[in-house]
């Protein structure tokens, strides 16, 4: 029984300037973890540019200075420089790419790492309100555009800014004035960069932000398949699919597009800016300021200039896409995580089970009150039975007790220690678990209940699994122990996984016992092996159960009925029946029907 | 690879338009150089500024036109690749909707999404860049191939060295790589694999303190798939620097023969000039070939991913003349049933199942754990066919009747309760699309959930899933009941459907629901006699075999596993009267 959520529509998420300097400067700490590799490339970056500037001032030279004059002797070794000069810019290209790909890797793996450690330590109430689609989504179709950004983005700019850098030094050197000229179109392109890329942000943001909604609603589905048969939903299913791909397309094109135009439209200025330098340099010629070959010469370097200017236009598209990701991810390492122990925390050792609510009262939300002034004492060794229509507030209880929430009025104590004054790791541990819905990793059968303690020996463990009478079915399964489970657990009943969630809450040996309706899907002769074995391990420690079957609460030191989030009986089971309250009435009718048969077999 | 192109078939017209637009802006980019050495030489060195300013004009308009050229490819190119994949992403959607609980599980769903979203989105990349590159690479090397052939044919003959060695080496690059890029896929899928497990089992995550556990388990998926992906980059980024000295060689070749060439009188020093700037125009362009074949290769692996689910063989489909006459009655018969998962007739979970179920009439399956209560229940609706036997349901075989239509007649509460995001109103119209609101509140009540629905402060329009209100296990159930009774099916599969619910709560559903649906088959697969006491048949499974079957009456009599039930239950409940 889970609740997968799907991606509804947040609000409108707009990426200001602000926010994406900030975002470009998380992404460059976690570069510049790799400050010394990443000086490298651009190292070995200067090389390549330099040794392609050489490639033609060569080929000129050997023509020059070797073919013309017919001197093959020094052709052959000016052939042999260039050869070896060709190799080297290879080996360098390739070392600046793989020393790139190798830190925007790691980059990548470290972001990725920083994110699940954080999902780690996010309180319950985040996963219960996002759809997991959603986060998985951010966690690898947003760092992926990342890594495409890192990958290619950054060796790119370097060898722009280089190319860049020296062209504007040799025009500067040849003609200052015409330098200046030429330069009139940068201003408007720095300009005209501003506007498309805030475009191309936001529907980058945008489309990131509709994948994540079709991820989600992707993985409910096939999580949820065999529902969506049953009810013969495909087709609706499908339309629903379809309306947020027909999104996420719509949204694509408008980033790809604008992503698209920023080359043209830097042409477009480039060649304005020819224009402009051939039309002023001309004229600057006819006055006999400079010389016709001065301007051919500068011409030639402005389409060197204007090549790598347009390179860091489109450069600054990619990274565009790599913020509106990055935002995405950081969002989720920005979350609030569970509030940390105090620091004055206890460590909880050698618990002995004495658990005490103290006035609690609990909501979800605000207007929906859960619990309402829960107060009971559980002595040390005592099984307490919760009883109680559904949705009374049971499993609340149980998870107050875990810390999943915090109560929003009242104390809970364990061994007398205010709960919210121990590190939660003592006390987690102190407590052994068997939840409502019964998670299974799809590890070996082994693993699984290895889970409740990993130090645990292979004999541990199936001692465990013979108690929770586990055993048998696990052999017949085809690998015996080492089966490992499919995913949501699909070839395992209901049944046979609560007796895996049950050994592995055996294997844990935990001070607390809490079962919450722990057998509610295996069968009645079943249960009985394992609440036999079960009263063995339930001796000396205190145990909560959480059941419908009265005889599963039948022996309880302690029975709470809790109806509408109140305690309004309390005791044990023969009590009970003399008040001949709300438990009365829950027995009696059980087990009405089932005597009014038995009156009627004993005529026979 | 190409399979897949034919999604693009619709859009032909952006996809043709695309490259004819880069082809204006190529061109009109082409013309640029030579009308800017006309302004120099005609202009400039004439001092004719009226020629100047002419030329220079036309300069500007062409850019414009080239302009047009490039945004209209942008815009054609984007809307042919976003079409295509969400074309690709619609079948793929499709056909997992399709598929078979087996075929699912074989892929896993961490895979399946995956394989929808990334993947992808690598070909809607590679389709993109194709468009957008296609022509310039092509167009410069045709075009440098001509005019080098057209200056010198003998020394193009070192073409004909350097180029199928070039062609050798990106096509074995490419193919050792695509594997490599399957394998880094693969890992990925596993990295999605543990994210997805942590956040459907966080609670367990945290209920055993295995926050650091579960940390060091991402940390290996996450270093293998950083593994992955850089041995398969590394290998591909080995392309270009040798597809550069190739080239580059080849210019030095082109100099030296050249050189001789020219000794011997046979070239001019201009042509040789002219020919080394082809060289590296076709260097060039093969450059850029070879970088958008760098994503083609990581593409092709993503193809072959998408491909294998859409070439999936579907193992439960409907026959060939399938037949659509709805369900008119829930009669079912099983006969000499017998099923395993694998097909293996050695592990068969049901051994020669054998029963009849009359219309209108109740029956019960009861065993213990494992014994195949669910898997049976199964069949009816085909989630799995039989190994061997047959499912009759209204005297047809359950694998004649068209999918949809056998499943339209039933309705089936599964073990696990899956709700989905949406409002408990929408939840429940699962089982009825056109339910009026009057019609969803009858199902709600019968299913004993409309008054805890009422006491939610938004009602029936309280939102499930994310942003949704926390409902207890027997809460989710019931909402899953009313979902399953609210079209009346002619057959109703209760899987355990009242485990979480109070004995009290379930008589109640029980009464109500007799008196809701006349008419209907119900099956009920419960733990407590008090479930089953009132079928008018039980099935006694052990093992994948039925042991016993009758009333509540006869099996009392008759079987000794049920009495011993019977006892085990009741054994407690006999009161002690104090």
């Amino acid at each position: 029984m889970h609740n997968p959520g799907r991606g509804h529509h947040d609000a409108v998420y707009v990426v200001k300037p602000k926010d994406a300097k900030n975002t470009l400067k998380r992404l460059w700490w976690y570069l510049s973890e790799h400050k010394i590799r990443l000086f490298l490339v651009f190292f070995l970056v200067a090389i390549t540019s330099m040794l392609t500037l050489m490639g033609p001032y060569l080929i000129g030279k050997a023509i020059d200075n070797y073919i013309i004059p017919r001197d093959f002797n020094g052709l052959f070794r000016l052939l042999m420089l260039m050869a070896a000069i060709y190799i080297l810019m290879s080996l360098s290209t390739w070392l600046q790419t793989r020393t790139m790909i190798n830190v925007a890797q790691l980059t990548i793996r470290n972001m990725r790492k920083d994110a699940f450690d954080k999902l780690e330590i996010l309180p319950i109430n985040f996963f219960d309100t996002r759809s997991r689609g959603d986060i998985m989504s951010r966690l690898t179709n947003d760092i992926d555009l990342i890594n495409n950004a890192l990958s290619s983005s950054l060796t790119q700019i370097f060898s722009s800014i280089i190319t860049l850098t020296g062209t504007v030094i040799l025009m500067l050197w040849l003609s200052p004035l015409l330098t200046g000229v030429s330069m009139i179109t940068v201003p408007i392109m720095l300009i005209t960069t501003n506007i498309v890329t805030k475009h191309t942000r936001r529907y980058f943001s945008e489309q990131q932000r509709v994948l994540g909604i079709l991820n989600g609603f992707a993985e409910e589905n096939i999580s949820g398949q065999k529902v969506v048969k049953a009810f013969v939903r495909e087709n609706k299913e499908i339309e629903r699919f379809e309306a947020t791909n027909k999104e996420l397309k719509n949204v694509g094109i408008k980033a790809q597009i604008y992503s698209g135009i920023m080359g043209p439209l830097m042409n477009v200025l480039n060649n304005i800016g020819f224009a402009i330098v051939a039309l002023s340099g001309g004229w600057l010629a006819v006055q006999q300021v400079i010389t016709v070959g001065t301007i051919a010469i500068f011409i030639n370097y402005t389409r060197q200039f204007t090549r790598p200017l347009n390179e860091l236009a489109n450069q600054i598209n990619t990274i565009q896409s790599a913020i509106a990701s990055a935002e995405r991810l950081f969002q989720i390492m920005d979350e609030l995580p569970e509030p940390p122990d105090p620091p004055d925390a206890i460590e909880l050792k050698s618990v002995k089970g004495d658990v005490e609510f103290r006035n609690v009262s609990f909501s979800y939300k605000p207007d929906e009150v859960v619990l309402k002034n829960i107060n009971f004492h559980a002595y040390p060794g005592q099984t307490i039975a919760l009883v109680g229509p559904t949705g009374a507030g049971k499993t609340s209880i149980i998870s107050l007790l875990t810390r999943f929430y915090d109560p929003d009025s009242g104390d809970i104590f364990i061994d007398g220690y205010n709960i919210q004054k121990i590190t939660r790791k003592s006390l987690r541990s102190s407590l052994g678990i068997v939840l409502q819905d019964t998670y299974l990793f799809s590890e070996s059968v082994k693993e699984n209940i290895r889970y409740g303690r990993l130090g645990a020996t292979d004999e541990e463990v199936k001692a465990a699994a013979r108690l929770a009478n586990a055993e048998q079915f696990i052999l017949s399964l085809p690998e015996g122990y080492d089966t490992i489970l499919s995913e949501d657990g699909g070839d395992l009943s209901q049944g046979q996984r609560q007796l895996l969630a049950i050994a592995r809450a055996i294997l844990a040996d935990p001070a607390i016992l809490i079962l919450d309706e722990a057998t509610s899907s295996v069968d009645t002769r079943t249960e009985q092996h394992i609440q036999e074995a079960m009263l063995k391990l339930m001796e000396g420690r205190t145990s909560f159960v959480i059941a419908h079957r009265l005889s599963t609460i039948r022996k309880a030191d302690m029975i709470l009925v809790i109806n509408d989030g109140e305690i309004i009986e309390r005791g044990n089971h023969t009590q009970l029946l003399k008040e001949k309250g709300f438990y009365y009435n829950l027995y009696m009718s059980q087990f009405a029907h089932i005597l009014h048969q038995v009156e009627v077999c004993k005529t026979y | 690879m190409k399979k897949l192109l034919s999604y693009l078939k619709p859009y032909w017209k952006p996809t043709l338009l695309a490259p004819i637009l880069m082809l204006i802006e190529v061109i009109c980019d082409l013309s640029q150089p030579t009308l800017l050495a006309s302004i120099v030489d005609n202009g400039v060195a004439k001092s004719n500024l009226p020629y100047i300013l002419n030329t220079g004009a036309l300069m500007l308009g062409i850019a414009l036109i080239g302009m047009a050229g490039g945004m209209g490819c942008s815009v054609a190119s984007s809307i042919a690749s976003q079409n295509f994949g969400a074309s690709v992403r619609s079948a793929v959607f499709k056909k997992i909707q399709s598929l078979s609980p087996l075929n699912i599980d074989r892929f896993k769903t961490s895979s399946l999404v995956t394989r929808l979203t990334n993947d992808i989105t690598q070909l809607q990349m590679v389709v993109l860049m194709s468009l957008r590159i296609m022509v310039r690479a092509p167009l410069l090397f045709i075009g440098g191939i001509i005019m080098a052939v057209s200056l010198n044919a003998r020394l193009t003959l070192i073409l004909t060295v350097s180029i199928p060695l070039l062609a050798a080496v990106i096509y074995y690059r490419m193919k050792k790589s695509m594997p490599l890029f399957s394998f880094m896929q693969q890992k990925l899928d596993r990295v999605n694999a543990v994210i997805r497990e942590n956040l459907s089992g966080i609670r367990l995550v945290k209920a055993f303190v295995r926050a650091d556990h579960e940390k060091k388990r991402f940390a290996t998926a996450n270093d293998e798939l950083m593994h992955a992906t850089l041995r398969a980059f590394n290998l591909i980024i080995t392309m270009i620097p040798m597809v550069m000295l190739i080239m580059n060689f080849s210019i030095v070749a082109v100099l030296w023969f050249g050189g001789w060439d020219i000794n011997r009188g046979n070239m001019e020093v201009g042509q040789i000039i002219a020919f080394v700037n082809y060289i590296t125009q076709i260097l060039f362009s093969l450059m850029m070939i070879g970088n958008i074949l760098l994503f083609v290769s990581r593409a092709s692996a993503s193809a072959e991913r998408v491909n294998e689910v859409l070439d999936t063989d579907i193992d439960i489909k409907n026959a060939d003349n399938p037949d659509f006459t709805p369900l008119s009655s829930g009669e079912v018969t099983f006969e000499k049933v017998s099923f395993g998962y694998s097909g293996d007739k050695n592990q068969l979970v049901l051994k020669e199942i054998s029963f009849h179920a009359p219309s209108g009439k109740t029956i019960a399956i009861l065993g213990s754990t494992g014994s195949g209560k669910s898997t049976l229940v199964n069949l009816i609706p085909r989630f799995y066919d039989v190994t061997s036997g047959r499912v009759m349901v209204d005297k047809r075989d359950v694998r004649s009747i068209d999918l949809y239509t056998l499943r339209s007649g039933m309705g089936i509460v599964p073990q696990d309760t899956i709700l989905f995001s949406g409002t408990i109103k929408d939840n429940i119209r699962w089982g009825k699309e056109d339910a009026t609101d009057e019609e969803i509140i009858e199902a709600a009540r019968v299913a004993q959930a409309h008054e805890f629905i009422m006491s939610l402060p938004e009602g029936y329009n309280t939102q499930l899933g994310q942003r949704g209100v926390n409902l207890s296990g027997g809460q989710k159930q019931r909402i899953a009941i009313a979902r399953a009774i609210i079209k009346k099916p002619p057959i109703l599969i209760l899987d355990d459907s009242t485990s979480a619910v109070d004995v009290v709560t379930e008589q109640r559903i029980q009464k109500a629901l007799k008196e809701f649906i006349t008419g209907s088959t119900i099956f009920i697969i419960a733990q407590r006699i008090s479930s089953v006491m009132d079928a008018d048949k039980i099935l006694v499974l052990n093992e994948g075999r039925i042991e016993a079957e009758g009333t509540h009456e006869e099996l009392l009599k008759s079987s000794p596993i049920y009495q011993d039930i019977y006892n085990s239950q009741l054994g407690e409940g006999v009161m002690v009267d104090a």
